[in-house]
């Protein structure tokens, strides 16, 4: 990892439209740069700003950085428009990643709201790349409507597969829609959770407490979830103080952390 | 499998005394839906309590110049329907199997009598009703939230 705070330049060599405002960009940039499930870059468009984004990539493509970004804000709506040649600045990777290799023998729990869905692509392609290393993988995907769902084409190929079940539930829908409808959280209430759980939760940080709730009404323990946390990061090395979380720093010891070290810090309100 | 049998293993029969078991088959038949198929309809009395048993149902309400817009699924072990527990309530959505759905319907008058008469059994099956509630508000509330939206 580089603790530099120059980023290096890196061409943008794909860039995929998954939604109306919402694009993947796939960079070109160094095996020394690959980002591991869970782990984050700083993405500076020149002259606007940089913002982090993780990884939605497939941490077996170490030569590629893969982010998905929401267009939200000046820095996110100029990188959304950034074409394949462009140069963006890169720096990290940053953070901790997904523990995939501490859950092995487990029963993996991926829940993902919207945009959340990104940072737990990488897992989902890491841990079906060591497939007989896990029990059970289920897949819970919320998105707003159909028309929201990011990576349809990879959870329709999951889905396709004998040994991951994908469940994918939109919060309203037409009629046509043949889906679920309904809270992401609805879904877990349906499955049976064993104590070999291992949950793996991303999403707009009232999705991800709900979950922690109805998790724990299951029985799922808190050191068995780990959640990604978003907050305001602007240094990526625990310099400035702005992603602090209690005793935390998001961007240094997150943004994967165990809901048992989050405590009631999971609670507290971003000012 | 008989509707006592089905209902004995319905999570809202859970706790239940076999007399109380009893007392609540009476009041139970079983219902097949095929996909696709209308359950109730909104504006039409609510005369029964519905527990689904296996499938999925949607609810669903029509939006004019919208069409009809799913709100919300239910699936086995769920109960669909609150709308029977007031004497005189009518459907406020419509109810369509998505799939092949079993139910044990249960008539809405003849509950609210078992109710009224064995206070206990009452009060276990309104607390599962009241539970059930308190968690359809919850997944209502964080549906309203729209937190999937941009800069949500």
């Amino acid at each position: 990892m580089t603790s530099s705070m120059h980023p290096e330049p890196a061409r943008v060599v794909a860039r995929h439209e998954e939604a109306a405002d919402v694009v993947t960009l796939t960079l070109a940039t160094s095996p020394a740069r690959a980002l591991r499930p869970g782990q984050f870059n700083m993405l500076y468009a020149f002259g606007v700003g940089e913002v982090p984004l993780s990884t939605s990539g497939d941490p077996a493509r170490g030569d590629l950085a893969v982010h998905t970004i929401r267009a939200v804000g000046a820095v996110t709506r100029a990188l959304c428009r950034a074409r394949p040649d462009d140069v963006l600045g890169v720096r990290g990777p940053y953070g901790t990643p997904w523990p995939l290799e501490a859950l092995t023998g487990a029963d993996l729990l991926v829940v993902a709201g919207g945009l959340g869905l990104a940072p737990l692509r990488s897992a989902v392609y890491q841990a079906l790349a060591g497939r007989s290393s896990y029990g059970r993988i289920r897949v819970l995907v919320g998105a707003r409507s159909p028309a929201d769902i990011l990576f349809r084409a990879e959870l329709e190929g999951w889905q396709r597969r004998h040994d991951v079940d994908v469940l994918v539930t939109v919060d309203h829908a037409e009629a046509s829609w043949q889906g679920h409808v309904g809270v992401v959280t609805a879904l877990l209430s349906r499955l049976d959770l064993g104590p070999a759980t291992a949950a793996l939760v991303c999403g707009p940080e009232v999705m991800m407490r709900f979950t922690v709730r109805e998790l724990g009404r299951r029985g799922i323990a808190d050191d068995r979830m780990f959640l990604a946390m978003e907050r305001n990061m602007k240094c990526a090395l625990g310099f400035c103080g702005h992603c602090q979380l209690g005793p935390s720093f998001v961007c240094r010891d997150g943004p994967v952390i165990r809901c048992d070290r989050l405590g009631s810090w999971l609670w507290l309100k971003e000012g | 499998m008989t509707p006592r049998e089905l209902l004995a293993r319905h999570p809202f029969a859970h706790g239940l005394s076999e007399v109380q078991l009893d007392r609540l088959a009476a009041c139970a038949r079983s219902a097949r839906f095929g996909e696709g198929e209308v359950i109730f309809r909104d504006g039409r009395p609510a005369t029964a309590l519905y527990l689904i048993v296996d499938g999925r149902v949607v609810l669903e309400q029509h939006v004019p110049a919208r069409g009809s817009l799913q709100l919300e699924n239910l699936a086995a072990g769920d109960l669909l329907g609150l709308s029977w527990l007031f004497p005189g309530g009518h459907w406020i959505l419509d109810a369509r199997a998505v799939e092949p759905t079993e139910t044990l319907v249960l008539d809405a008058e003849c509950v609210r009598t078992v109710m009224r008469e064995d206070p206990v059994l009452g009060l276990a099956l309104a607390t599962h009703v009241i539970h059930a509630l308190y968690q359809r508000l919850e997944r209502v509330r964080l549906q309203r939230l729209d937190i999937y939206g941009a800069g949500a």
